[in-house]
């Protein structure tokens, strides 16, 4: 578990913040630019000292203003990735590699070929990094900060500098990382869909401040973060598991709540979690079963809250089963309709909205690493 | 070499030496001071600046002058070298090497500041969240990013080392074999009849030990901008 509490005041701005991500995990600091996220992660990390708080990691109390500790960068072994990659100019890819895990305690838990295999870096092994490529020098950074056998992974938005093409690219390394080293993450964006495809659980900043954290399926119908994001991004975001194929169609079933989708996504196990999002402006709300439609996934549901979206339209919040699911309708056809919380109804997903948002969504509880990256310093 | 008398080589043979001194002497405490007064804030620190600097802006008779007040026989620092260590600066190339190695260090900070000054802290930091503690970080990062500028200080020190005249006469005076540097000894010369040649040769020598140092500066430089991919 990582908890933080910290106050800083510096000019006319002042971070006033305060989360805890239970890890394994990846959380996602979301919020617009200029919104505190950098000097967050600054002082989790012990480069920016705050007037006041607490910084702990599990049991390992990093940062205590009233106790009076307060560790250096150097030993909080906690690994960063910055936004600029910030390479070693006069050192080889894998003298940079090597820099930090010649620092690391001698207990570790991933090793230089095995950094080397998961990030793709043996190629890139003997260049200088003035040769690489930028989404070279962000793995290369990824490595660097991995090999230093951190208890924690600080990436400030690795992939802005980045164009989509390098971007598809490092992602799923991130993953990877998520997946298989069970790396508990702190990843700074203001891509939403960045967010999407990396995080278990999301903290809301705004100007300073910590403003809403939860999960990813509930903070993805949070009002802040719908202001955020733009009305054509809402919606909710459901971590399924894969049932099985769908004979006839060839579409990957997936069960979300108590209903089933059909999903187009790449042929996942059994059992797998498929992360779906789905969007308001694509669901339909319907008061009977609806028969005779083009439309093939339906969900049954019941309406729990009906809010304000805009002058001309109304946001639908409706459970399917422990999970939560938001719909954008006209007012007009929310008052004929007489939507009101308890109503039972049926939502209405075009199957094609889902296509591009399927994503292979992290484990509910991951399986401890073989050697946990929790031990504490040397 | 053939064309030069014994006691112009060994002026020249002197010279090298005294110089080579001379930047050996300055260079760990010309990288601290230069580390100093770029990344820390300090009490005292524009008096500290100011009294690096002033060996630009002082007269080279001045700093021979004091140097004899601190380091002659007789003096607070010199009794003690002579008494506790047995070492005399006065009247000896050490003397000589330490009259120029004070004479070039503004120089030589002044070069090491500008490079320090490009080296990127974000790098620094990185470096301190891989687990480096700070001397470690100096080592591996920062002197290392830095050596351009350590290098040109190094040798514009060495070159002005070699032409230091006030200084040197006033502190170690004249003395063929110990003292009499290359300016000195072209200064004899002159003082002496028949000497013009002699002066003319020590005047060309002195030329090409500039240009060469200046040309290997270059060359250094572009091979470290070579290497960093700059």
């Amino acid at each position: 578990m990582l908890c933080v509490a910290v106050k800083k005041r510096r000019g006319n701005f002042s971070l006033d913040a305060c989360f805890e991500l239970p890890t394994p995990g990846v959380v996602a600091l979301f919020g617009r630019s200029g919104c505190g996220k950098t000097t967050l992660v600054n002082v989790i990390a012990g480069l920016l000292d705050p007037d006041s708080g607490r910084v702990a990691l599990d049991d390992v109390v990093l940062l205590d203003t009233e106790r009076r500790i307060c560790l250096p960068p150097e030993r909080r072994r906690i690994g960063y990735v910055f936004q600029d990659a910030r390479l070693f100019p006069h050192l080889s890819v894998a003298a940079n590699l090597k820099y930090g895990e010649r620092r690391a305690p001698a207990r570790r838990y991933v090793s230089l070929d095995a950094v080397a295999g998961l990030l793709d870096l043996g190629p890139l092994m003997d260049r200088r990094t003035h040769q690489l490529s930028g989404g070279e020098r962000q793995r290369v950074a990824i490595g660097r900060a991995l090999l230093s056998q951190p208890r924690l992974l600080l990436l400030d938005e690795p992939l802005a500098s980045l164009d989509a093409a390098r971007r598809d690219e490092v992602l799923p390394y991130l993953e990877t990382l998520r997946d298989q080293l069970h790396v508990p993450m702190v990843y700074v964006s203001h891509d939403f869909d960045e967010v999407l495809r990396l995080a278990t659980c999301i903290v809301l900043m705004e100007s300073g401040k910590t403003i809403a954290q939860g999960g990813v399926g509930e903070m993805s119908l949070n009002k802040d973060l719908r202001s955020i994001i733009g009305a054509d991004a809402v919606g909710a975001i459901v971590d399924g598991t894969v049932l099985g194929t769908d004979p006839s169609s060839g579409l990957m079933r997936v069960r979300v709540g108590r209903g089933e989708l059909k999903v187009q996504a790449a042929t996942a196990a059994v059992g797998a979690k498929l992360r779906v999002q789905l969007l308001a402006r694509d669901l339909i709300v319907a008061t009977q079963a609806p028969r005779n439609l083009s439309v093939r996934n339906t969900l049954s549901a019941v309406v729990t809250a009906v809010t304000d979206d805009d002058a001309d339209s109304d946001l639908i919040a409706m459970d399917i089963g422990e999970t939560l699911i938001m719909a954008r309708v006209t007012k007009a056809a929310s008052r004929e309709l007489g939507l009101a919380p308890g109503l039972p109804v049926w939502a209405l997903v075009k199957s094609v909205s889902l296509r591009s948002h399927a994503f292979a969504a992290p484990p509910a509880i991951a399986a401890p690493p073989a050697i946990s990256p929790g031990s504490p310093g040397a | 070499m053939m064309w030069l008398s014994p006691s112009e080589s060994e002026a020249l043979s002197l010279s090298l030496s005294v110089a080579a001194r001379s930047v050996a002497l300055s260079l760990p405490l010309a990288i601290l001071l230069a580390w100093l007064l770029t990344r820390r804030r300090f009490l005292g620190h524009t008096l500290l600046d100011a009294f690096v600097h002033l060996p630009l802006v002082l007269p080279p008779v001045v700093v021979g002058y004091l140097l004899l007040m601190l380091f002659g026989t007789r003096g607070p620092i010199g009794s003690w070298l002579d008494r506790v260590l047995g070492v005399q600066l006065i009247f000896t190339r050490n003397g000589a090497a330490l009259a120029t190695a004070v004479m070039a260090f503004p120089l030589m900070v002044r070069a090491m500041r500008i490079s320090l000054e490009t080296v990127d802290r974000g790098l620094e930091e990185a470096a301190r969240t891989l687990g480096a503690g700070p001397i470690d970080r100096f080592a591996t990062i920062t002197l290392p990013l830095m050596l351009p500028g350590v290098l040109a200080g190094a040798i514009t020190a060495f070159s002005a080392s070699l032409g230091e005249f006030g200084a040197v006469i006033t502190f170690v005076s004249n003395i063929p074999g110990e003292t009499r540097t290359l300016p000195l000894a072209l200064y004899s010369a002159l003082q002496t009849p028949d000497g013009d040649a002699a002066a003319a040769r020590l005047a060309v020598i002195s030329l090409l030990l500039g240009l060469g140092g200046l040309l290997l500066s270059e060359w250094f430089a572009r091979r470290v901008r070579r290497l960093l991919g700059r």
